[in-house]
């Protein structure tokens, strides 16, 4: 199966990628090379194998919700990408 | 008394504890040698000052019980480091300054030990040669046009040019043995679980581990008995008692059953590396364990598993980085442009491309042809590991399948850039522990590593090993000190 120039636009979306021409053409390459590669996956018969996603396979842990950390609001705000005191800063969503 | 930054860590430590070296000359002795140094491109961020200070309050006030008084110890810039920038060698957190400190870190301050600075490393740890770094190349210091391996790189190239007595790395895929084969160095990856990955920048949660990179094995079991914790800020920290690694630490593997896995001698193998593994199985009966021919039948299908199931977690990992709250941003018409120009202009190509492929597998559609496969092979990959270990106490292996390439060799191929972890990737896939140690140098005089592969949480047993075999090896590399200024 090949990924053509119309499904990696379609994944740079889903990635929230923004690719222009050039680019998009280099991964078309890129990608299809490595899925080629990939497809040896599908010499092995897994019908019955169950999936395994971790490898500590326990129980989660349970805790109390408790706040243990001091109000760090501004050492927080000082990290964000537009200068304001107060808020995190974003382009107008609500017309 | 020899040169400071020639003592091995566990040296450097037992020089202090008896007040031979002052916590303020072996500070000052690393941070003149970083700063002559800068041609091998390895700090991302330099704490010199604020070490130098610290190292005087520990002078001031010791306190020589502690594991690691007053050692300075530069370390891989994925650590989240209270108030030092914190970067993951991407241009996306070039500005981050954490507002937290990782759990592996502060095990290491708690004992004593002082923050020299942050080590360069691939963008978010996805590379195997340090090439895709925001920062440019690390050089490594056994030749200029060597790459020091990735994605630890920069910590492999500073701790082989004495630039930290030890230092520490992450390994999802080989990060942590790679660069350490790659450089003569000691490297080892614990059992998934044994080190908090709190605080650690994340790349692929369910493979991600943090551990020492040493110079010698004594060094790696000392360092990781500091790092290894329980941890009930990470939801996969496993609750187990840690042993005393370093003081448990014994030439004494008599009897114990190492296997052979047939599978590894793969296709266009050097002869050198043939070689290599012929001599550390004869170290190994010379210290009285048994060889076994073992096989792990589905090795050639852990690579194209992990890159389904790396690149999965890391586009969910990394859907965090949107410009909003931290990091940087780009300026868009609104906000999903915002998004999409932020993330295109802030990662690399390496990280798009994995992002890419993450998104694509767990796409609709798509997502149980590839992620749901790969989760079913990675279990038929642990059950080899899980039925071998009926039989065998540990594992040998090459540790890469070649030394170390030069800079530029393999960036326009990234498939034949995977296929340098080929001998290191299942280990992570089975959550397993392994140590690379040097174990000779091939016919251009670059080193060579042998990987140790052991039972889960079985750490002990594989530093034992790791131990007898260095003692054997007996590895030397000639250092020449071209890369430093005057």
């Amino acid at each position: 199966m090949s990924i053509d120039l119309k499904t990696v636009k379609h994944i740079s979306k889903l990635s929230r990628i923004s690719l222009d021409d050039e680019k998009a053409k280099k991964l078309e390459t890129d990608l299809n090379s490595i899925f080629k590669w990939i497809e040896q996956l599908n010499e092995l018969e897994t019908e019955n194998i169950e999936p395994l996603s971790s490898i500590v396979e326990t129980k989660l842990r349970l805790r109390k919700d408790e706040i243990k950390s001091k109000n760090i609001r501004e050492e927080i705000l000082k990290n964000s990408p537009d200068e304001n005191k107060d808020f995190f800063v974003v382009p107008k969503v609500v017309e | 008394m020899s040169n400071i930054i020639d003592l091995t860590l566990s040296e450097l430590v037992s020089n202090i504890k008896n007040k031979k070296i002052s916590s303020n000359e072996a500070t000052s002795a690393y941070v003149e040698r970083s700063k002559k140094s800068k041609n091998l491109n390895a700090y991302n961020e330099e704490a010199f000052d604020i070490a130098l200070k610290k190292a005087n309050d520990f002078d001031s006030k010791p306190d020589f019980n502690k594991k690691l008084p007053g050692i300075p110890i530069a370390v891989k810039d994925l650590f989240c480091t209270r108030n030092i920038k914190t970067t993951a060698s991407s241009k996306i957190l070039n500005n981050f300054i954490p507002t937290y400190e990782s759990t592996v870190t502060q095990n290491l301050w708690n004992e004593g030990s002082i923050l020299l600075g942050k080590l360069n490393c691939d963008e978010f740890a996805m590379g195997s040669s340090n090439e895709t770094s925001y920062f440019g190349n690390v050089i490594s210091p056994i030749d200029k046009d060597l790459v020091p391996g990735g994605s630890s790189g920069g910590s492999a190239s500073a701790l082989a040019a004495k630039l930290t007595p030890a230092t520490i790395g992450t390994d999802t895929g080989g990060s942590i043995r790679q660069p350490a084969s790659f450089t003569g160095t000691v490297g080892l990856k614990p059992t998934y679980g044994s080190c908090s990955r709190y605080g650690i920048v994340a790349f692929a949660s369910s493979l991600d581990q943090a551990g020492p990179m040493t110079r010698n094995v004594k060094d790696s079991a000392l360092l990781l008995e500091v790092m290894s914790s329980f941890d009930n800020k990470d939801s996969t920290s496993v609750d187990f008692k840690r042993p005393m690694y370093s003081k448990d630490l014994s030439k004494d593997i008599k009897g114990k059953k190492i296997g052979i896995p047939k599978e590894y001698r793969v296709e266009g193998m050097s002869e050198e590396i043939e070689k290599l593994w012929e001599d550390g199985k004869k170290y190994l009966k010379d210290c009285g364990a048994e060889i076994i021919d073992i096989s792990l039948p589905h090795t050639k299908f852990a690579l194209p598993t992990y890159y389904i199931v790396a690149p999965a977690e890391a586009s969910s990992n990394l859907a965090r980085y949107d410009g909003v709250k931290y990091g940087f941003r780009t300026v868009g018409d609104n906000l999903i442009d915002m998004y999409e120009k932020t993330r295109s202009a802030g990662f690399g190509d390496e990280v798009k491309r994995r992002i890419m492929i993450g998104t694509y597998v767990l796409s609709s559609g798509y997502y149980d042809a590839y992620y749901l496969k790969a989760q079913k092979v990675r279990r038929l990959i642990k059950n080899d590991f899980s039925n071998t270990f009926q039989k065998v106490d540990a594992i040998l292996t090459p540790s890469t399948p070649s030394s170390a390439f030069k800079i530029g060799e393999k960036s326009n191929d990234p498939v034949s850039m995977y296929l340098n972890d080929i001998f290191t990737v299942p280990v992570n896939l089975a959550g397993l522990p392994g140590i690379s140690i040097p174990a000779g140098l091939d016919k251009k005089g670059y080193p060579l590593g042998l990987q140790i592969i052991g039972k889960s949480f079985d750490e002990q047993n594989i530093l034992n090993i790791a131990y007898s075999m260095e003692d054997k090896i007996n590895f030397k590399f000639n250092l020449k000190e071209w890369w430093m200024n005057e």
